[in-house]
């Protein structure tokens, strides 16, 4: 322990303590912008490039960042000195002075962490004038929206590319007042090994980094009377979507979700989770056909557009593991074209399907080309959780008020399994319970599997006795722990029977779509524990005892993993470029 | 027959670029002519550093120093000098005040009251030849060190002799090497900061030229005192001389076992490898020269902690520049005491000084710490050009300040520099005249700054471009006097908020003109005047009326047609209309157009 003094307050703080943290202990608050500390997920954006969170240090001839700056024995600090305050206020109106000010129009009005800190510093008046840097806008992947004008050097989406998820897609570009945070060679994003995981999204703190939206898309088909269009909704949004409307994070809204979507004009309210079930039919029957030689193994679940389009980009040689289901959403589109269509005899052409997702790589996903039929989409338009939310909230929608609805028939039956696909563990989890029954041909009498389940670790293993059978299960979360896990399985240095990987820190419940954390992962754990309860609740817990899939597949695909199965249900891989 | 004379000529890039090269192949042809070539030696050698009078000959051992020799002088000093063994006067340099034409390199006033310590081998010797670096004492510091000392030792004596970083910190090298030392690892390396980039400096990239081996000798003294086996020379690929000549030195050194496996037959082993950079400024930061090396981008990373903890590739690492290293053998062979004997209390030994701007001899001078700018400026560098009136010194590149006529007294040192709002920088001096503007100047300064910034940090990106717009609009008379209390007010904010030694000195042009010269800004700002005439949207033109003849030349030019008057009868200029161009006033053939 050493022995420091902030603003006259003595303390003790273990040795490698910031200012930033010693200041906390004593309830000393000192701004910071570009600061983000996940240490759940250990990423620590420590750029000290803002300079917003600037101190004086006795002896120190210049100004400190508090939050790169650690502690020494001895070491005397003041926060609010007049020289700290002016550095801190010429910071950010420096920042404003090159930061286009339409808030009032900024996708980010009300979250944004400069319009935040700018106003708890009661900053009035830029005093700085002079000239705004402006930059290419890139939309290119339909997907992830940047707008450098509105990059303010923080770097995090730099370190969550790199060092997080490892697909270094950013970095600093030009120089000087030019200096911009993009891809390399400054490409069209599509052109780039991005996975739109929207991680980066996620921890911008500004409007430089959002999603493509299609709120006016869906309006517009909403108001089209000639479109028949219906919803589908992820298992995450209905534990995250609550948070938009001031609902403790972890709340459960599934039946106001519902609600919502019907008063927007969706015909039907369905539900992605049905389509989980039936991901488990395909996938469970795949796995047991590997386990059996039929095929390589481990096999890799293949829900995560982020995580196909990494293995894609990095591992093109090990193309042949992951599973051929398509995503569940996926899955939706191609059933909802044709099984509901013909069944409920709509032409599938007036019928727009749009999915409400935590994803923004979900967007880029529904135009892969292969994943059309006759180059028409099976998914129309992705929004996100936070798209959806303001639509709620444009549509005069009182949410906290709704009542409880039920999804319409018959895509909107699901099991436990399918909810907890929303969660890192969730869908190896769900596949178990079904390979296991179909695979002892005995019932599961417990059927939660606890060593997959967990935020903390990234890469968690398992085992699960199958008869006599041991089955190695890997779980993976986050791309970088998706890598030093296909490195090893690449080299040889592991093995597993199935691996379940999500791009995004803890899965779908931090999805790039998900209402902003702002670095509190405390929010993302309470959406896992609400879709563990949301399980927990449903009576049936395991996907092949949903009797609408069960009826779907006797109606209409005909047997688990046949011919129409195929053509509907699975997809192909494409090696792609490092860059 | 044995060589019974040497002819030097300088292949610094200076000279070279002045045609050095085509004489020393003229002297060579010259001597095969006269059928010499057995007992006479042309060699091409580093620079001598009075680049004003380049391409330099040097005749050894007759000790005849001829300056701007060109091809035909090459033909003349074989004639005369080599063959019939009398001077060639015509090409000595003549001491102007005197008109005394001086054929000793030591007598020339430029040379008087240099200490050549990092430079002693430049100019003297074949820097492709390390034979001629071992004959001048190479390698021999090297040898003591690892047959005879300790590191500890090797530390001891760097400490004692008071040897600050020359690269602009002035940080104790002897310090920095005993805390990368103590750092625990069992890989460490040693980098050489050889990122030479402010505007006009050009010693580092001399001595590379001029005497590579000084440096890969200090390199590999440096790796044994803090225990590392391997070096980078982190070099800009705008010097592509001393790229070629640290390329041979190192083969070489590899090829007689001073580089590479057990040297000296002794457990040490050290090699260096060259890392060419794309000459960003910023790169001369060492923690952005790491990262640059590391293949990511130049940018600098916060400190602590410091790369004697953790370095290239997380291993400590030791950095210092050109200039230092080349200053550790001397004071390995000449002991720490001779080399705290010269400077001052708390700068020892010697500095390169590149000597520029409006001064009548130009170039690179190496200077004991404590001579006066005076001294430097009036006696060695000739005085000003022209007879004008001196302004000010600008030292330390753009990181430096102006210092003005009334500290020209000031003994140079590190700690001098900096009370006078200045610093030492890696030795940039370019010294102004009454024709020189000081807001523009810190204009130039910042602008450089503004470019080479990296642009991690707000202060540093944002910050300095917007001092360089208020300084924008007050050099086009747009400047109120706010802007002046706003300009010092943010230069101090850029200062104090930077992250990194290049934004936290780039207001220094700004401040210390501020400080010495407020009044050209007051001018500027309140009279709208730039008393020196060069800012060209507050220059005033006007025809004097006794001076015009009315020959309409200057009507004839005027692009906008704002010069009015018949012929043979007095003009005038419309200034409302003036563009301020200058074209009138070039044209003018009678002096009658006068500016303000």
């Amino acid at each position: 322990m050493i022995n420091v003094t902030i603003n006259d307050i003595k303390l003790q703080v273990p040795e490698g303590t910031t200012i930033l943290d010693a200041a906390k202990m004593v309830n000393i608050n000192i701004p910071t912008l570009c600061h983000l500390n996940l240490h759940d997920i250990k990423m620590v954006n420590r750029t000290a490039s803002c300079r917003v969170c600037l101190v004086e240090v006795e002896g120190r001839r210049n100004l400190a960042p508090a939050c790169a700056t650690e502690c020494f024995d001895g070491m005397i600090i003041r926060t609010n000195t007049k020289r700290a305050i002016r550095a801190r206020r010429t910071m950010v109106e420096l920042l404003l002075s090159d930061h286009p000010t339409d808030c009032l129009v900024c996708e980010k009005n009300g979250n944004c962490d400069l319009q935040r800190i700018a106003a708890e510093l009661g900053i009035r008046k830029i005093r700085f004038e002079g000239e705004q840097s402006t930059y290419q806008k890139d939309s290119s992947s339909g997907a992830l929206y940047r707008n450098p004008d509105k990059c303010i050097m923080c770097r995090r989406c730099e370190t969550m590319c790199n060092e997080v998820q490892t697909c270094s897609v950013y970095s600093a570009i030009d120089r000087g007042f030019e200096t911009v945070v993009g891809p390399a060679f400054n490409l069209p994003m599509l052109d780039t090994q991005c996975t739109f995981c929207g991680q980066c999204v996620s921890v911008c703190p500004t409007a430089a980094l959002t999603e493509v939206s299609y709120v006016q898309d869906v309006w517009n088909a909403l108001h089209d009377p000639d479109k028949y269009v219906i919803a589908q909704t992820a298992p995450a949004i209905r534990v995250a979507l609550g948070e938009e409307f001031g609902l403790k994070p972890g709340t459960i809204v599934t039946g106001k979700m519902v609600a919502a979507l019907r008063r927007l004009g969706f015909k039907k309210v369905f539900d992605t989770d049905f389509a989980a079930d039936v991901t488990i039919m395909e996938e469970a029957k795949e796995f047991i056909d590997r386990l059996n030689g039929k095929g390589r193994l481990p096999i890799l679940t293949s829900c995560c557009p982020s995580w196909v389009k990494f293995i894609e980009h990095q591992f093109p040689e090990l193309l042949d593991i992951p599973s051929t289901c398509k995503s569940p959403h996926m899955m939706f589109g191609a059933i909802a074209k044709t099984y509901f269509a013909e069944k409920f005899n709509i032409p599938a052409d007036k019928i727009v399907v749009v999915s409400v997702m935590p994803c923004i790589a979900k967007k880029y996903e529904i135009q892969r080309e292969e994943l059309k039929s006759d180059g028409v989409q099976n998914v129309d338009y992705v929004i996100t959780t936070r798209e959806f939310a303001k639509m709620i909230r444009e549509a005069g929608i009182d949410f906290t008020k709704l009542p409880d609805e039920d999804f319409d028939n018959p895509l909107g039956e699901s099991t436990g399994a399918s909810v907890i696909f929303g969660t890192t563990g969730g869908v190896i989890e769900a596949a178990l319970r079904t390979a296991y029954e179909w695979a002892t041909g005995e019932t599961l009498q417990d059927v939660e599997f606890h060593g997959v389940r967990g935020f903390e670790d990234g890469l968690k293993e398992a085992t699960v006795k199958l008869k006599d059978m041991e089955l190695k299960i890997g779980v993976a979360h986050g791309l970088g722990n998706a890598r030093r896990l296909l490195e090893d399985i690449r080299d040889g240095k592991r093995f597993y029977h199935a691996i379940e990987i999500m791009a995004c820190p803890g899965g779908c419940i931090d999805g790039g779509g998900q209402p902003y954390h702002h670095g509190n992962l405390e929010i993302v754990k309470a959406r896992m524990n609400a879709l563990y309860e949301e399980d927990r609740r449903k009576p049936l817990r395991k996907s092949h005892e949903n009797p609408a899939v069960l009826k779907m597949y006797e109606e209409y695909i005909g047997e688990i993993g046949g011919h129409k199965a195929h053509k509907l249900l699975h997809t192909h891989y494409t090696p792609r470029e490092k860059i | 027959m044995p060589i019974r004379m040497e002819l030097l000529v300088c292949g610094g890039t200076g000279c070279q670029a002045s045609n050095s090269n085509r004489v020393l192949d003229v002297l060579k042809e010259e001597i095969k002519k006269a059928n010499l070539q057995s007992e006479v030696n042309v060699l091409m050698t580093g620079c001598f550093g009075f680049c004003e009078k380049g391409p330099i000959v040097k005749v050894m051992p007759d000790n005849v120093f001829y300056v701007e020799v060109d091809e035909d002088a090459a033909r003349k000093i074989v004639a005369e000098h080599v063959v019939k063994g009398r001077v060639y006067q015509e090409k000595l340099y003549v001491e102007p005040d005197t008109h005394e034409k001086l054929s000793e390199q030591s007598k020339i006033p430029f040379y008087k009251k240099q200490l050549r310590i990092a430079l002693r081998n430049c100019g003297k010797i074949d820097p492709e030849n390390i034979n001629e670096y071992i004959a001048a004492d190479g390698y021999m510091a090297l040898g003591k060190v690892l047959t005879e000392m300790t590191p500890e030792e090797v530390i001891d004596v760097v400490k004692r002799s008071g040897l600050r970083g020359r690269g602009g910190g002035g940080f104790p090298t002897g310090v920095k090497w005993e805390a990368t030392r103590k750092s625990k690892s069992d890989i460490k390396y040693v980098i050489c900061n050889a990122d030479e980039g402010d505007p006009g400096a050009f010693m580092d990239r001399s001595i590379l030229e001029g005497d590579p081996h000084s440096v890969l000798e200090g390199m590999a003294i440096a790796a044994y005192a803090i225990g590392a086996q391997f070096g980078y020379i982190y070099v800009r690929a705008e010097y592509p001389l001393a790229i070629h000549r640290l390329r041979i030195a190192i083969n070489q050194a590899r090829e007689l076992g001073l580089l590479g496996k057990n040297i000296f037959g002794t457990d040490f082993s050290f090699d260096v490898e060259i890392k060419i950079g794309a000459g960003a400024f910023i790169c001369g930061e060492e923690t952005a020269l790491i990262n640059s090396i590391e293949g990511g981008r130049g940018e600098p990373t916060v400190k602590p902690p410091y790369p004697a903890q953790v370095g290239l590739w997380k291993k400590p690492t030791n950095i210092n520049n050109v200039e230092t290293f080349a200053n550790i053998a001397p004071i390995i062979l000449n002991g720490a005491d001779w080399f705290a004997s010269i400077g001052t209390e708390k700068s020892k030994g010697t500095k390169v000084f590149a000597l520029a701007g409006k001064v009548n001899n130009v170039g690179l001078v190496e200077v004991p710490m404590g001579i006066t700018l005076r001294e430097i400026i009036y006696d060695l560098g000739g005085g000003i050009k022209g007879g004008k009136k001196f302004k000010a010194v600008q030292t330390g590149g753009p990181s430096g300040g102006c210092i003005p006529a009334e500290h020209l007294d000031t003994p140079i040192d590190y700690d001098n520099l900096t009370a006078l709002g200045s610093m030492m920088g890696s030795g940039g001096m370019i010294v102004m005249d009454e024709d020189d503007c000081m807001v523009n100047i810190a204009k130039f300064y910042l602008e450089f700054s503004c470019d080479e910034s990296c642009g991690r940090c707000t202060a540093c990106r944002i910050g300095n471009k917007r001092l360089l717009e208020i300084l924008n609009k007050i050099t086009e008379g747009k400047g109120e006097m706010e802007d002046l209390e706003m300009l010092k007010e943010l230069a101090e904010t850029v200062r104090d908020s930077s992250l990194c030694g290049l934004g936290q000195t780039s207001p220094n042009p700004v401040l210390s003109t501020m400080k010495f010269f407020y009044d050209e800004y007051l001018a500027h700002v309140r009279d709208k005047e730039c008393p020196a005439g060069v800012c060209k949207e507050l220059l005033k033109y006007y025809i004097i009326p006794e001076k015009c003849v009315g020959c309409t030349a200057c009507a004839r030019v005027c692009p906008v047609n704002v010069i009015h008057g018949e012929p043979k009868k007095v003009h005038v200029i419309d200034r409302d209309g003036c563009i301020k161009c200058g074209q009138c006033y070039n044209t003018c053939r009678f002096g009658a157009i006068t500016r303000k």
